[in-house]
């Protein structure tokens, strides 16, 4: 049991990590990687909400959707419960932790439109998860996120001072640099059998 | 006659001037995941554009119903809406296209290149102007997807559309069309794009100076 937890986490972060081989997220993961701070409190404000919505579009799907045979609403339910979650994380945060709330600021209502949220909770659905997988599966893609946006941010800190000709600055640079750590995280495909 | 004309400019706008993949730089994730092969590229651009048609017609005709503090919720589930007739219509006529696009269909819905047109265009002008914009949006964004779709596909299969092009002594590059080609490819596109940008407002400038 244990062992297959812990394989299942290093599949989620490092084989089949969200940005490098999904491409989930990846709007946020070019916007918001310009500093190591700030990908920090994004990583963790997705990290956060990822992990309730595995769990409430699961038991909508299971609960709600299911038995009344109108599984072609997914998509327009899992979105309205997104942002309802959003919005009401980002109220919840305000009253009972602002030290959180100021830290994760601007990025929380950000997040109902990055599609690594509705991505996590649509991909749960087609590979059957149980609803303890579909959690774990939330929270650790989430925790592959977090350490991709963070590697990115540390390289694009140090890409603000090297010499870099005039028509690849910024964006191409940046997805360049994101292609050379895609092939470096190819190397760990070995290690989930 | 004026209006046509300017019906006209802003299709055209969306495929060069603000071409939303390579100018502004939106939608970055269906870019780099489905292309690659031309006709995902292909698949991915139509059905897009059809969504970012539609929603821009709705939201334009809702335009005036709607209040202002719940517009974004109110255009979600308008795109939603189009997106799930598209997803419902695709797996019932393209089964293939369906089966290789895969997740990404229902995630059409939170590209920010249709919300972004709802939010900036559709919702303050009239159905036609929006349609148009729509449309150019989504022409724009299909010619992208299709060209990345092409050169991912001539370098890491040999082949355009299926066609093998360069024969069977070519050995494919398979790197560029697995993720970390979709970031090198996309990359390097937009440093060229960059590039011949530069060189046509050099040219203008330099046309200005001389006409002056």
């Amino acid at each position: 049991m244990t062992m297959n937890v812990l394989l299942f986490m290093v599949s989620c972060i490092l084989t089949h990590n969200f940005i490098f081989s999904r491409f989930l997220g990846c709007c946020p993961f070019l916007g918001v990687s310009s500093k190591v701070e700030t990908s920090v409190s994004m990583g963790l404000a997705v990290t956060f909400v990822m992990t309730i919505a595995s769990l409430f579009c699961w038991l909508i799907y299971h609960l709600l959707l299911v038995p009344l045979d109108i599984t072609y609403m997914s998509t327009i339910s899992f979105i309205l419960v997104i942002a309802a979650l959003v919005q009401f994380v980002e109220m919840f945060l305000k009253k009972s932790s602002p030290t959180l709330y100021s830290a994760l600021g601007i990025y929380l209502p950000l997040i109902t439109t990055n599609c690594a949220v509705l991505g996590v909770a649509t991909l749960n659905m087609n590979e059957g998860y149980g609803l303890l997988q579909a959690v774990l599966n939330g929270t650790f893609s989430a925790l592959g996120f977090l350490l991709a946006i963070v590697l990115m941010a540390g390289v694009r800190e140090r890409l603000e001072t090297s010499h870099i000709p005039a028509c690849m600055k910024g964006f191409p640079i940046t997805l360049v640099s994101a292609g050379l750590m895609a092939v470096a995280f190819m190397g760990f495909q070995g290690l989930v059998p | 006659m004026s209006e046509k004309k300017s019906l006209g400019k802003v299709f055209y706008n969306g495929i060069i001037p603000e071409n939303p993949t390579f100018r502004l730089v939106l939608g970055t994730c269906p870019t780099l995941a489905v292309t690659t092969s031309a006709l995902n590229g292909l698949g991915m651009g139509a059905a897009a554009t059809f969504v970012l048609v539609c929603s821009n017609i709705a939201i334009s005709l809702l335009r005036k119903f709607i209040p202002d503090q719940v517009r974004i919720p109110a255009f979600i589930v308008v795109i939603c809406t189009f997106v799930t007739m598209v997803q419902l219509l695709m797996q019932a006529f393209v089964p293939s296209l369906y089966e290789s696009l895969g997740i990404f269909i229902p995630l059409i819905v939170v590209n920010c290149i249709i919300l972004a047109r709802a939010e900036a265009f559709a919702s303050k002008n009239a159905p036609l102007a929006s349609a148009a914009d729509g449309l150019g949006m989504g022409v724009g964004f299909t010619l992208a997807l299709t060209l990345m779709g092409s050169i991912r596909e001539l370098i890491g299969s040999g082949s355009v559309f299926g066609l093998s092009v360069l024969g069977e002594s070519y050995e494919p590059m398979i790197l560029i069309v697995l993720a970390s080609g979709g970031f090198l490819t996309f990359g390097l596109l937009l440093g060229v794009f960059n590039l011949i940008v530069k060189k046509i407002e050099k040219k203008k400038a330099l046309k200005e100076v001389q006409a002056a």
